[in-house]
């Protein structure tokens, strides 16, 4: 039998954490294991924590708060670089139930805005308020390791971001993978750029390899040419349902073409 | 069991409850207070027959924790019509042929009704998008766009005068 | 919103223009309840202390079970009541039996091994949901896995694993003689010998889950007069209940169906497997239970429409004339038969589509393989074949060098023409079909092709009689497991010939029908006091046997021994065989009601010999004695 505790405060859901216990946000991956019989978890911690729900500017950029929804992030001009994202997450109910939090703990195929997250370089916030990088929380990420209070992501200039999800049915269908290009331009050539792939691995990952071959070129097909051929280069697709590995690595190259050609095509 | 007791609006009624700990909200409905519109399709969020509104907005019943109803207010098809006055939608569902089996049609009429409040006048693609988490595999999905469609054009006809 | 546009020009004469409902908008009666919220769907049946059943299924494609462990399962909290293969009275079905076609080869529950992913093997009933679930993860099976076989054409290589014990040969039987369904018309060999060009082509297709958003489930429950309800989305009441009556071994008029409303369907809720579960657990507990299928098994264990896979060849003449056709046809069933026996019987009556080809030959094959059985799905049995021949028509104006609406048409059945199952077509409009699709397609077709007419020229000479045709006996069951014979394609050589518009021997040749099947007033709706009771959906006319030319209600003759048992949908004898040399444009619509519909006897069963008369019974050997309305002994 399981039992529900509600706790004022994040900090205090985090101290109340036990090896059998889960921590639900939105509940979209967490109800869903309950419903089918998750026998291995006792105890549910919720938090009504109002910082949870919070979207504010700091020093290092803009701090998302962990329980902010899909539909909250579409409503918020701050976030309107990320709009996109959360937009092609799930259909309208499941937008207005999933949290950035819950997303960045998402299994494949899900965690299209961590995808976002891991592009624009984003500082995870944890509830006992010490940050660690996007990159190595996600590589830890399978040892559960406490609660997150936020993220924090830097605002990226007009066009820079760009977001691009490519799947089978639309609108609402999960992803064959999505694709976050961070492109930071100075004097109409790519600066240091970043690239991350989702439901290309474990967990989103960057495509070290093509933004290496990004730096100092134009984005134009000549100039994007060696990143596209080694799209797939450092990513781990798998087969599942939606897709094969080799089908994924296969268009790999087509979908970052079109991310970066920013053709509106998909 | 220890149960757990749940407040709620439902339909504009008072309901209290008990529930097991980590029931869903779809079955407290349903077996808890006797409002069998929602249906359970897949328990896991992907077909949105259950879908009932909480707060104003479109949610999947199926996934949400019964406890995190506490206070909320909850609508379902069941509190569509006025009495015995069908509310337009279920009209223009009825009279387009917008249902076959009627099993998904409880959960598109709520995110129907969640897109009309909003937006009055919508486009052809935004009834779309507004119903993509509804899945129907009988009646396909143009005669329930074409009904929205309707539904808001009579809405917006009575609304003017 | 949908238009129709009625084309009067076409057939005018063949129909008056009384149509009151088509082509007019009207309102579902049923649709308020849905608008609603209110149609009760099954699951909308509430009951005071409902238990909930769950299956414990194999994660293996093919296993023997070494044992069964459910003790720790019984202890699990709220658990009432484990069900195992031994608790069902009557462990071993064939849908089918209900009409006496196939042998018993399905275990409600698998007590020895299972053939495939997710086949039940025993089911927990409890208090909750999530107790039964619990209670299902603590069963342990102590498999032994077998080497197992997923494609039908390694199933038919002699060292193939035997999925089916019922079946050991992996094939289901056909006529208890042959290990697939057999087409002959004409000679086709010789008419390839005539052909310009051959082509050749295989084609594949996959299973189709049906997915309806409400998963198949019932709930049963005692009810007075020691009666069993159950609320179940079956869509084939009936059926389920004679399943349920014959497994559960009860007497029918102890089971209260109630059904009607079914969350979707499309053919993937006649297999009749929740209702017996539940039935079963409102049995043995003495209290309502839910058995239902949470998403994840509808979408592994719930019957798909099988895989099928076709290989035609075509003798093409230069002038677009296709003078040969033949078929090699595999049905995956997967582990059991379920309904693609049946969808085989209907499929080769269709076979070579809409088209008007004097010779040829079929050999299909019902193959059992260790995936989920098959079931029907929205015309199962035709789609498959239908894309086959479709892209294999363009294939052949390609290699003929032909507008492919031109080649179609050229080689289109007319009214008159005699198919390849020995029936007249009639009512044929594949050709106006074709033209008025051009047409909207703005795809331009030959003069000729503009003229042509179903109406004109079907029938004429050999196109209306049934030819000469060349017989073969290979494919007896169990040659090709003994490695006897290799080729799945219709036999090379012939060892027989029956004469040109001859009845023959019943299973290669029949009269053709000349009798229209216009639905005589008196079969329609239901009739007391004669015909058979309840039977299936959709379900090809049965023969009869031969009979007078005005056939009573009674009982089809046993078939004499070393006969063969014609298949569902294979025509009977009805009149003397006269082939017609008259071509028959328009048949006379005054023939005398054809003979009602009864099922193949099996040759084994014993004769069904009720004590007493009952009022609809079904009273002819091997009928079953579970359909509604027959008493049983
Ligand atoms: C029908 C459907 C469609 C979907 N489509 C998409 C899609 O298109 N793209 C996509 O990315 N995802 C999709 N998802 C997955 C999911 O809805 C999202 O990933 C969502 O963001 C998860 O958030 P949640 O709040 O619902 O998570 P929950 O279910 O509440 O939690 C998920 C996991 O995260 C952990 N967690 C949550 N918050 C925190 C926190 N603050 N600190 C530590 N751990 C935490 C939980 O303990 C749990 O392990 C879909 C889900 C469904 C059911």
């Amino acid at each position: 039998m399981q039992t529900v505790e509600t706790h004022p405060t994040l900090a205090g859901a985090a101290a109340a954490m036990r090896e059998r216990s889960r921590y639900i946000a939105g509940g979209t991956l967490v109800m869903r294991a309950m419903n089918y019989g998750a026998t291995g978890i006792e105890t549910l911690l919720r938090s009504g924590d109002a910082a949870l729900r919070e979207i504010r500017h700091d020093s290092g950029g803009i701090r998302i708060g962990a329980g902010v929804t899909m539909a909250e992030v579409i409503a918020s001009r701050e976030l309107d670089f990320l709009a996109p994202v959360a937009r092609v997450i799930g259909g309208p109910a499941i937008r207005n139930m999933a949290t950035v939090g819950g997303n960045l703990f998402a299994a494949h195929p899900y965690g299209d805005f961590t995808v976002a997250l891991l592009a624009l370089d984003a500082q995870v916030i944890w509830a006992d308020g010490h940050r660690e990088g996007i990159e190595p929380f996600l590589a830890g990420r399978s040892g559960t390791r406490g609660l997150v209070a936020a993220v924090q992501v830097p605002r990226p200039a007009t066009g820079e971001f760009r977001f691009h999800k490519v799947s089978r049915v639309k609108p609402k269908g999960v992803s064959v993978m999505s694709i976050a290009g961070w492109l930071p331009m100075a004097a109409g050539r790519v600066g240091a750029a970043r690239l991350a792939f989702g439901a290309m691995g474990p967990t989103p990952l960057r495509a070290k390899a093509a933004e290496a071959a990004l730096r100092g070129v134009t984005l134009d097909a000549d100039g994007i040419a060696p990143a596209v051929r080694v799209a797939a280069e450092g990513l781990a697709p798998a087969d599942d349902a939606l897709a094969s590995a080799w089908y994924r690595r296969e268009v790999a190259p087509v979908h970052l073409k079109r991310l970066l050609l920013a053709e509106r095509r998909v | 069991m220890a149960k757990v007791p749940v407040r709620f609006t439902l339909n504009d009624a008072e309901v209290a409850l008990f529930v097991d700990p980590g029931a869903n909200l779809l079955d407290v409905l349903r077996r808890g207070a006797g409002d069998l519109t929602p249906k359970h399709g897949c328990g896991q969020g992907t077909c949105g027959a259950c879908t009932v509104r909480i707060g104003g907005e479109v949610h999947l019943a199926c996934l949400t924790l019964a406890e995190a109803a506490e206070g909320q207010r909850i609508e379902t098809t069941g509190g569509l019509a006025n009495g015995a006055e069908l509310h337009p939608l279920q009209r223009a569902f009825m009279d387009g042929f917008a249902a076959q089996c009627g099993f998904c049609t409880a959960g598109m009429l709520m995110a129907a009704k969640t897109l009309l409040d909003r937006s009055p006048n919508p486009s052809r693609d935004e009834v779309a998008e507004a119903i993509s988490g509804n899945l129907c595999r009988c009646t396909g999905y143009e005669p329930i766009i074409d009904a929205i469609l309707t539904a808001a054009a009579q809405m917006q006809g009575r609304a003017v005068g | 919103m949908t238009s129709i546009e009625f084309r009067k020009d076409l057939f005018a004469n063949e129909r008056d223009d009384t149509l009151n409902e088509i082509g007019k908008p009207t309102i579902r009666q049923d649709i308020l309840g849905h608008v609603t919220g209110r149609t009760p769907f099954y699951d909308d049946h509430l009951f005071d202390g409902l238990l909930h059943m769950r299956a414990v299924r194999s994660p293996h494609h093919h296993a023997r079970i070494r044992s069964l462990d459910t003790a720790a399962a019984e202890r699990m909290p709220g658990v009432r009541r484990v069900v195992k293969p031994g608790d069902v009275p009557n462990n071993l079905n064939t849908l089918l039996s209900l009409i006496g076609f196939g042998k018993d080869d399905e275990p409600l529950l698998s007590g020895q091994k299972v053939s495939y992913k997710g086949e039940p093997v025993c089911a927990v009933i409890a208090d909750t949901e999530a107790q039964a679930r619990a209670a299902v993860a603590a069963v342990r099976v102590d498999w032994e896995v077998l080497p197992h076989v997923l494609d039908v054409e390694e199933a038919l290589a002699p060292g193939a694993p035997s999925v089916n014990p019922t079946y050991p040969n992996n094939t289901f039987d056909y006529h208890e003689r042959y290990d697939h369904q057999k087409l002959r018309f004409g000679d086709v060999q010789a008419g390839f010998a005539q052909a310009d060009h051959i082509i050749e082509a295989e084609y594949q297709m996959s299973p189709i889950e049906q997915a309806p958003i409400e998963t198949c489930g019932a709930i049963a429950a005692p009810e007075q007069n020691d009666r069993y309800v159950c609320h179940t989305n079956t869509q084939a009441l009936f059926f389920s209940l004679g399943t349920t009556a014959k497994l559960l071994n009860l007497a029918s008029s102890r089971l209260h169906f109630i059904g009607g409303t079914a969350g979707g369907g499309f053919g993937g809720k006649v297999d009749s497997i929740v209702e017996p579960m539940a039935v079963l657990g409102a049995v043995l507990t003495g209290r309502p239970v839910k058995f239902a299928w949470d998403r994840p098994e509808e979408m592994q264990v719930g019957a798909p429409r099988g895989a099928e896979r076709w290989r035609i060849k075509d003798g093409v003449r230069r002038d677009g004339r296709i003078v040969a056709r033949e078929f090699t046809g595999f049905f995956d069933s997967g582990a059991y038969t379920r309904l693609s026996s049946y969808a085989i019987i209907k499929g080769v009556g269709h076979l070579p589509g809409p088209y008007s080809i004097p010779n040829v030959a079929a050999n299909v094959y019902c193959v059992f393989t260790n995936r989920t059985p098959a079931t029907a799905m929205r015309g199962f049995g035709i789609t498959g074949v239908d894309f086959s021949i479709e892209v294999q028509m363009d294939r052949v104006a390609e290699a003929v060098g032909m507008n492919p609406i031109d080649l179609r048409i050229l080689n289109a059945y007319r009214d008159g023409d005699m198919k390849a199952h020995r029936r007249v077509a009639k009512n044929t409009a594949l050709i106006e079909c074709c033209q008025v699709a051009a047409g909207k397609a703005g795809w331009a077709i030959s003069s000729e092709s503009t003229a042509a007419s179903s109406l004109v020229g079907g029938g004429e000479g050999a196109r209306g009689t049934i030819p000469e045709t060349v017989t073969d006996q290979e494919g007896l069951i169990g040659a090709r497991r003994a490695g006897r014979v290799t080729d799945t394609a219709p036999a090379r050589t012939g060892t027989g010939r029956v004469a040109a518009g001859h009845a023959g021997v019943a299973i290669v040749a029949a009269p053709p029908q000349r009798e229209d099947m216009q639905i005589a007033a008196d079969r329609i709706g239901h009739r007391m006091g004669s015909g058979p009771g309840a039977v299936p959906p959709p379900v090809a006319p049965r023969p009869s046997g031969p009979v007078p030319a005005r056939p009573a209600a009674s009982a089809g003759p046993v078939p004499p021994r070393g006969s063969i048992t014609p298949p569902p949908g294979f025509a009977p004898p009805q009149a003397p065989p006269t082939p017609p040399s008259v071509p028959v444009p328009y048949p006379t619509y005054a023939a005398p009601p054809p003979a009602p519909p009864q099922p193949p006897a099996p040759a084994s069963a014993a004769p069904y010999a009720p004590d007493q008369p009952f009022s609809r019974g079904v009273k002819r050997p091997g009928a079953s004695p579970f359909l509604s309305g027959t008493r049983r002994r």
